[in-house]
Formats: structure tokens, C-alpha cells, sequence
């Protein structure tokens, strides 16, 4: 079970400030079980962001958005509300935030913060897509997350040891910086480049902060 | 001023400016130190102390600063964000204000799998870009990172590094523009051997008016022998020595390489000085300091200006 929290509303329609149409992603697995991301948390996001002037021009609840291949085949046939869309607002963990992200050609953004993994692996098992940090920056990197794939965890990257794409410390690793400036430039969205993110919370990670209850 | 730096007066007088560098052993011995301080005094206007470069335990910079310091050198103390979290950077960084350095480099820092402990935990807390914006608080608004106040400030002028042949290339100048949106003064870059490409890096840089907001140095070092240049050009991640550089090494007798290595220096120095927008050199003559008066001097660049 990935647990999640979904962020807060204002956080949410900050990172929807230029955008007018979203499509709406939930997750029927653990996000469901979390209350934060199943059929009643995505039909509540949707009156809110009405309320604050948006058009919702879909909803699509997947079984585990984990399941990349799951994530494809269900939003295929939704193409054209998609293609319609500013961009997706995906109620889930960050692992389902990038299974989405590697389909779809539009921003997502994450809705939730993934803060524990409390024992089940993820369905997407190539690599690891998570680290449970907290405090979920996949809004700034496009939907790439430099926590859990570059080397020195960089905010603000790339750094100055990132050649022909692949990491310095590897040439096995790709240069997660490289893949979210690809990405980023392929959407139109390097002006998501310019903003300084500041310092993270540590303090919520499952990694550096908080310890397991029980 | 921002500071009492001496390097901050060069920039403030328009003049050129040259820094050098200081590599501390890997051992509790003060004399390295001291030697190699002595040979840069004079010739340099400040002087990086790196901070466990390549991720090798070494003395530490804040410590090898003030050895330096009594020599007569402005130290420039290097302080990376690999090896302390934002609580121990910013005690370092009252610290070394508080012992009367003037300058202060922000690195994220080399990868500790490249060291002599590549089993260590790295930090990474902040990255060099929020590093920068902190020391600028500090300095500026007599604030820490999480906002409480503070009496005393670090009076520091603020360095950063920035490489100019490091992928992906087009973004290597809205990241410059980060760093100076971030706070730093000045920017010491990458070892130049391909000066076309650097110059084309420039073009850009002036383009984005950034040559106006930060103070450039262009960094350039000797080379000592084909295997350094190779070693260079095969190994270390981001650099670009051109064919034609080692090409003119191989054509002298074996016994004049390192002496056509300061010559390529020197003449690297005088095409950058035909680069407008660039605010000096960043000479790094590692392990071979002795050829840094040398260099300096023929380069055309002494005396090195002085104030009282």
C-alpha cells in the first residue's frame, strides 16, 4: 500500500493557475483505500475545481495507476477528452503521477503526496519511481521525479556532470535532469524551469523523517 | 560593498580579475598550505580553497582558508552541499565569516561514489542553486533558512560554478540566469580548451544581459602531459578538450610538453580576453602551482592591483 494525502486545495489550483480544461484521474488502489483518491475523493475535487471556474472535461478511475500498461489501455479510450484538455490532475501516488506522465503527452499533475509505502511494492517495478518524500515536486520536473533518479537529489538541476544524457555516475543512469528538460521542452513548459524551488520538507519523508509507529 | 573581499575591490574597479587555486592535503600538514599560498601571493587577487574535491578527505577548506589567510591570500572557501545538510552549512558559513574570510563558493559537490569513501551517505539536503539563496539571506536580510532572525551577518560575496560544456547545452544559460537570480556575484566556470564554444556560451550569456548581473570568470588551467589532457578529455564528465589541443602537445619532444602546456595556457588567456562580457580568469594549476606566476605574467596580467 502506497498512503497518500491529498494536497492542499489552494497548492492544487495554484499549479492549475494558467489552465482552463483538466481531465481528472483517481486511482481504485491504494489512493482509494486512502480516501484520496476513489470515486468519491475525484467527484468532490471535481465540484471544487468547478467552483473555482475550471471545466472538467473527463474522469477516468483506474484500477492501480501503478500498472503503467493498465494506465495506457484505460486512457486510450478517453484520447480525445484528453487531447482536449489543458493538462491532468491525477489523484494518486507518485508512482501513478509518472505511469501517467509516460503515456500522456500534457502535464500532470499530482494531487496527492505520497508519504509512505506502508509494505506493497508498486505494479510498475522497472526502477525505482518513488521515495516516498513527502512532498511530491513532480509539478516542477514534468512529472519525472529527481528524488527517487538523480544521483545528488537536485532541485534546481541538472548539475555540471550531466553528459550525452546519462548521469556522471553511471553511464547506466540517465541524467533525470536531461529527461525532464526532454520532457518539459516536448510540452512547451520550460518556463517551469525558471521558478527557484526552494529548500524541501525532509520532515515528512518516510526516508529522513518520520519513524514507522508500530 | 557587499563585503571586504578583495576580489569584490578588483570587480568594483573594472579591472580584471585573476583567481587561483589551493588544493588542501589529505593529511593534518599546515605546510602545504602555506607553500602553496606562497607562491600565488601577489599573483593572484583571491584564491579557491576546495572543499574535498573529487570526494577525498582532505583538511578542510574553512581550516586551509585561514592558514592561507595569514600568508596574505583572500581566500575564496569552497563549500559543498554533499557532505552537511542546511544546519551545518549554515554554521560553517557563520563560521567563516566569523573568522574574517570574505568569500564563499557554492557547490552541490562532486559525487562521493568518485572518492575514497564511496560507501558514504550523501547528503544533498539543498542543492548549490538554494545554497546560493541562502548564504544571499543570510548576508542580505539577516536571516536564516527558516526565517529567524540574526544579529551579526555574514558580510560574503558569493561565488557559484558553472559549466559551459555540459549537457544538455541549451539550458546551460537559463541556468546561469538561476544562479544569479539566486544571489551569486560571481561565477568561476568549467576549464575552457574549446574557446569556440565557450565564446558561443558568452554570446548567449550577453544575449540574456547576464554578463551585466554577474561577474564571469573563465576558467583555464595548464596541462602537464598527454595523459592528463586524454585523461581529461576520456573521464572526467563534462569537460571538452579538442583533438587539436593534443595535437599540438604530441608534435614537441616529450621533454617540452608541460612547457607547450603553459604556452597553450597563456594563449587560451589572450583569445578570452577578446570575449567581451568576461570579468577575468579562474587559473587552476592543480598540484603545479609553481607555474601560476609564470602564467599570470605573461599572460599580461601583473601587476595585480592593490589597496589600501
Amino acid at each position: 500500500m502506497l498512503t497518500t494525502k491529498q494536497k492542499p486545495l489552494e497548492q492544487i489550483l495554484g499549479y492549475l493557475d494558467k489552465e482552463k480544461n483538466i481531465f481528472l484521474l483517481g486511482c481504485k488502489g491504494c489512493a482509494e483505500g486512502c480516501h484520496t483518491g476513489g470515486e468519491k475523493e475525484v467527484l468532490d475535487i471535481k465540484q471544487k475545481l468547478e467552483g473555482a471556474g475550471k471545466t472538467v472535461t473527463g474522469i477516468s478511475l483506474i484500477d492501480f495507476m501503478c500498472n503503467e500498461g493498465l494506465v495506457r489501455a484505460t486512457l486510450h479510450a478517453h484520447e480525445s477528452k484528453i487531447i482536449a484538455s489543458d493538462s491532468l490532475l491525477a489523484l494518486c501516488c507518485g508512482v501513478g503521477v509518472q505511469a501517467t506522465s509516460f503515456v500522456v503527452d500534457k502535464m500532470v499533475h499530482p494531487g496527492c503526496n505520497t508519504v509512505s509505502m506502508g509494505g506493497r511494492h508498486a505494479e510498475w517495478r522497472e526502477g525505482e519511481r518513488c521515495m516516498e518524500c513527502g512532498d511530491c515536486v513532480l509539478e516542477y520536473t514534468g512529472g519525472i521525479c529527481p528524488v527517487a533518479r538523480c544521483s545528488k537529489y537536485l532541485m534546481n538541476g541538472p548539475c555540471g556532470g550531466s553528459t550525452k544524457g546519462k548521469c556522471e555516475v553511471s553511464q547506466d543512469i540517465p541524467c533525470a535532469w536531461q529527461l525532464i528538460i526532454d520532457r518539459l521542452t516536448k510540452l512547451g513548459r520550460l518556463d517551469k524551469m525558471q521558478t527557484i524551488v526552494a529548500p524541501k520538507d525532509w520532515s515528512v519523508s518516510l526516508t529522513a523523517g518520520a519513524a514507522t509507529k508500530r | 560593498m557587499k563585503s571586504k573581499s578583495n576580489l569584490e575591490k578588483v570587480f568594483e574597479s573594472g579591472k580584471w580579475a585573476v583567481t587561483g587555486e589551493i588544493g588542501p592535503p589529505a593529511s593534518a600538514d599546515p605546510e602545504v598550505v602555506r607553500k602553496k599560498a606562497k607562491i600565488l601571493k601577489g599573483y593572484v587577487d583571491a584564491a579557491n580553497v576546495t572543499d574535498g574535491q573529487t570526494a577525498v578527505v582532505r583538511l578542510s577548506s574553512w581550516a586551509a582558508c585561514l592558514i592561507a589567510k595569514e600568508i596574505g591570500i583572500d581566500p575564496i572557501c569552497q563549500m559543498t552541499c554533499r557532505d552537511r545538510n542546511r544546519i551545518a552549512l549554515q554554521m560553517d558559513i557563520l563560521g567563516i565569516a566569523a573568522l574574517g574570510l570574505n568569500n564563499m563558493l557554492c557547490l552541490t559537490g562532486d559525487h562521493q561514489t568518485f572518492g575514497n569513501h564511496p560507501k558514504a551517505k550523501g547528503v544533498y539536503d539543498i542543492d548549490s542553486i538554494q545554497l546560493i539563496q541562502m548564504v544571499k539571506t543570510m548576508r542580505d536580510e539577516k536571516k536564516f533558512q527558516c526565517g529567524d532572525p540574526m544579529t551579526v551577518e555574514p558580510r560574503l560575496f558569493i561565488g557559484a560554478a558553472e559549466n559551459p560544456f555540459a549537457d544538455p547545452l541549451e539550458y546551460r544559460t537559463p541556468r546561469l540566469a538561476k544562479k544569479a537570480a539566486a544571489g551569486a556575484d560571481f561565477i568561476q566556470t568549467q576549464i575552457i580548451y574549446n574557446v569556440e564554444k565557450f565564446a558561443k556560451w558568452m554570446e548567449a550569456i550577453r544575449d540574456a544581459g547576464l554578463d551585466k548581473k554577474i561577474k564571469i570568470l573563465a576558467g583555464v588551467a595548464p596541462i602537464k602531459s598527454i595523459g592528463a589532457a586524454r585523461y581529461m578529455q576520456n573521464k572526467v564528465p563534462g569537460m571538452d578538450v579538442p583533438e587539436k589541443i593534443i595535437a599540438q602537445l604530441k608534435a614537441v619532444p616529450k621533454e617540452q610538453v608541460a612547457k607547450e602546456g603553459i604556452k597553450q595556457c597563456i594563449d587560451i588567456i589572450n583569445q578570452i580576453k577578446g570575449i567581451k562580457g568576461v570579468a577575468g580568469i579562474h587559473l587552476m594549476a592543480i598540484e603545479w602551482e609553481e607555474v601560476v606566476p609564470e602564467i599570470v605574467e605573461q599572460a599580461g596580467l601583473l601587476p595585480r592591483p592593490q589597496f589600501s
